[in-house]
């Protein structure tokens, strides 16, 4: 009846990120000897890691298609163009219209010139209203409300890149990027898709975003420390942003040997939960997702974890009691903290390591910052299996 | 285990509908709903919530009588969302709060709003004098709190509706703009096609008329202007359309496998035969000149449902009121259908309810069962005045009585996305 299921490999990556852009300028991320790019200054009191300077036409070659989409939208759309690449899915319309696609995606930039003029205008008194509808109506540009939509990342994707075989777009912070994993990996393997785009971006150097993290008092201020290390930090919080762009390639065994192209790595499950986060139901719960993942085999574990003390403690301890064989790695160790995008960037780094041969099965974890516990597994592919 | 006449024409498990709710600018729940669109009433009114002086459009679907106390469009969404919910549940027969399933919300994005804002700059604390994000963050400093916290996150509503229906898992919350009602149906039929859940609760809600949002659709001319008299203001593929009409509301589905329905004994309303999907790569706003991706949309979910268009009875249009969307949704249908098209009544729901943005193509879809359930097609009012290049069987303005098998349910949305559902009826009925 449901027929059997298929292999789901990762054929292309698509990174961007403070460490610079494409495979392999993040292929030693993991590496616990590099150090991380940081910005200090702009955004003080935070740290954050900034995007690399990037040339924008590399990937999004039209002016006007840059002009149409903020920083959000660019990062991913340029790091979709590299996953494409990268897969070597030609670029001709009937190929990428074939071409499924599962974004991970929040909003976009405001244009905070605007809203500091509203906010000015508002304090005079005996105001309704009015003079925000009048600022907003005159002030706004007509286009920054498409490049603030959050599904408009996936539209400039399918108008930059061609990708039109379907397009979805997942929101919710870390969730809506295990979903989004989640939702490809399954589809792949039941037959309902042939190759998929996954992926998201997200723009750390914003104040507008920085604003809602520090009303919730997450934001650490403090110096700089590896993410593990701020669980025992004497209550600074522990979120560190970061300004990442993470696409993959997914597709089925068959299709990636009919065309000749080449794996990073097997994607054979992707869980996800959420639930009551005291200690003990999310020590539960984050336990049976790595039991289900195949934990115990793993020999590597690269967390997504925020560096939120309470939080990454119990992942700490689940990970040593059900995965006790593996290395453990923080992808916001060198990428920072990236939400929505997070789950995805921390699988491309593991598919990277395996495919260089660092290790052989891999966990990638995700605990969201509020809600949304992540694990996907994969294992290196043989060399019968066109591995890179 | 399950026969042969759970699977549909390619031996996949075929997916009914075993319960619907919703909530509308014309009242809460199917009844109220079903009698004012099959009234052919508006629930188009002028905006009362926020001051609309300087705004072009000062009208609007808003839905007033769920009281949140302050507009917050999380909470509102999130209401309505819990209304519709936990009508369709309870019309499935399930536990109101162990639907044991998992959630698929289709749900606005949504920012840190415009009262908080103000709130903040008004708050006590050492900071600078000067308007703007670096006051508001050494506000935010020193007067932290999570529930202003929580209006900025995504997928808060999800959460809550989560906690409260017993859904289970990790739930979608997704956007694909206006097609975003239609998308939810699409990811739990594809859930239970696969084999991974027996049932899903499918669903989209919008509670976000706000000042800025109305400007921000002013800005792209997409709204109506015809403020004088409201409710005649959505005229789908009428001549003298000018633009959509913002709208609140929440639609709700239980689907489940065949199997699953017929083995708990439950009534089966409806089946989603199938779905077609394509993006259309052109414009951030505007179709493709030729209509190619709403052609392949409606093609692709026509032969998901394994069915020809002259299986199709009646069509539940996306029929925004735009000028672009009404023309080029006709010509796409024109495409597919051939001159059979003047034989198939079409009539758009949101010429009384207006566009309910992320919530219409789920909406929509509950007043698809309703209509093959109930023998009634809802009309298009407001239709006096004819659009000559795209004629069409509207339904006009007076409700039809029809016995139909099968809904061609479309979404069209920003960003180019297209979304076709075939709902039908229970093959055993």
């Amino acid at each position: 009846m449901v027929a059997p299921k298929r292999d789901v490999l990762v054929t292309g990556i698509g990174l961007l990120s403070s460490l610079g852009e494409g495979v392999e300028a993040h292929r030693e991320a993991l590496a616990s000897a590099g150090a991380p790019r940081l910005d200090g200054s702009s955004f003080a009191p935070y740290t954050v890691h900034p995007l690399v300077a990037v040339d924008w036409s590399a990937q999004i070659p039209k002016k006007g298609d840059q002009r149409q989409m903020e920083t959000w939208q660019k990062i991913g759309v340029y790091a979709a163009g590299l996953a494409l690449a990268d897969a070597a899915v030609p670029a001709d319309e009937a190929t990428r219209a074939g071409v499924d696609m599962i974004v991970a995606a929040g909003g976009g930039e405001r244009d905070t010139t605007v809203d500091a003029l509203v906010l000015a205008r508002a304090r005079e008194a005996g105001d309704n209203g009015a003079r925000m509808n009048a600022t907003l109506s005159s002030e706004l540009r007509p286009t920054l409300f498409l490049a603030q939509l959050s599904n408009l990342l996936a539209g400039n994707i399918s108008i930059v890149h061609k990708v039109t075989g379907s397009s979805r777009t997942f929101m919710g912070e870390e969730g809506a990027g295990i979903s989004a994993l989640a939702v490809a990996q399954a589809r792949i393997a039941a037959g309902q898709s042939d190759i998929c785009l996954v992926g998201s971006a997200y723009n750390a150097e914003r104040k507008d975003l920085l604003l809602n993290y520090e009303i919730a008092g997450m934001l650490r201020s403090g110096p700089f420390a590896p993410v593990f290390e701020r669980i025992a930090d004497g209550g600074e919080p522990g979120l560190v942003t970061g300004s990442v762009g993470a696409f993959l390639v997914l597709e089925p065994a068959e299709h990636a040997e009919a065309r000749g192209a080449r794996a990073y790595a097997r994607l054979t499950r992707v869980e996800g939960d959420r639930g009551r986060r005291d200690a003990a139901a999310l020590e539960k719960r984050l336990s049976r997702l790595v039991e289900a993942a195949g934990g115990l085999d793993a020999d590597l574990v690269v967390s997504g974890a925020t560096g939120l003390a309470d939080a990454t403690r119990v992942e700490r301890d689940v990970l040593a009691a059900k995965a006790p064989k593996a290395e453990l790695r923080a992808a916001g160790e060198r990428l920072g903290h990236s939400f929505e995008t997070q789950f995805i960037a921390a699988t491309a780094l593991a598919a990277l390591d395996l495919a260089g041969g660092g290790h052989a099965r891999a966990l990638v974890t995700t605990v969201g910052h509020s809600d949304a516990e992540g694990v996907a597994a994969l294992e290196a592919v043989s060399n019968g299996e066109a591995a890179r | 285990m399950s026969q042969a006449s759970d699977l549909d024409f390619a031996g996949r498990p075929l997916v009914a509908v075993t319960g619907v709710g919703v909530v509308s600018s014309l009242g809460q729940g199917v009844e109220a709903n079903w009698d004012a669109l099959t009234a052919g009433r508006s629930g188009i009114h002028r905006i009362n919530r926020f001051a609309t002086d300087e705004l072009r459009t000062t009208i609007a679907g808003t839905v007033d009588f769920i009281d949140v106390g302050p507009h917050v469009s999380t909470n509102l969404s999130f209401a309505m969302a819990e209304a519709a919910a936990t009508e369709a549940i309870g019309m499935a027969g399930l536990p109101r709060d162990d639907f044991a399933g998992p959630l698929f919300l289709a749900a606005p994005p949504v920012e840190l709003e415009w009262t908080s804002r103000f709130e903040l700059d008004k708050l006590p604390g050492d900071a600078r004098e000067e308007a703007g994000y670096d006051r508001l963050i050494e506000l935010a400093r020193q007067n932290r709190s999570d529930e202003v916290y929580e209006i900025t996150r995504f997928s808060r509503i999800a959460e809550k509706l989560s906690d409260r229906l017993g859904t289970r898992g990790l739930p979608v919350t997704l956007s694909t703009a206006c097609a975003s009602g239609a998308s939810a149906i699409q990811l739990g039929l594809e859930a239970i096609r696969r084999g991974d859940a027996e049932r899903a609760l499918v669903m989209g809600t919008d509670g976000s008329v706000t000042a800025e949002a109305l400007i921000r659709f002013s800005l792209l001319s997409a709204l109506s202007t015809q403020n004088e008299v409201p409710e005649k203001a959505s005229k789908p593929f009428s001549k003298d359309r000018d633009g959509f009409v913002m709208a609140e509301g929440s639609g709700a589905l239980v689907l489940e496998s065949l199997a699953s329905a017929r083995a708990r004994g439950a009534t089966v309303l409806a089946i989603v035969a199938g779905v077609g999907e394509k993006a259309d790569d052109f414009h951030r706003t505007r179709s493709k000149p030729d209509g190619s991706p709403i052609i392949a949309t409606i093609r692709a979910g026509l032969a998901d449902a394994g069915l020809s268009p002259q299986d199709i009875g009646y069509i539940n249009a996306h029929g925004t009121s735009t000028p672009e969307n009404d023309k080029m949704e006709a010509q796409g249908l024109a495409a597919v259908f051939g001159e059979a098209l003047a034989r198939v009544p079409i009539s758009s729901n949101k010429s009384m309810i207006g566009h309910t943005l992320t919530a219409a193509g789920a909406i929509e879809a509950v007043f698809s069962v309703l209509t093959i359930q109930r023998g009634v097609l809802p009309p298009t009012i407001n239709y006096n005045n004819p659009d000559p290049a795209i004629p069409l069987d509207t339904v006009p303005n007076t409700a039809r009585k029809a016995e139909v098998n099968a809904v061609l349910s479309n979404s069209f949305g920003f960003g180019g996305q297209n979304v076709s559902l075939v709902i039908g009826r229970d093959p055993r009925a």
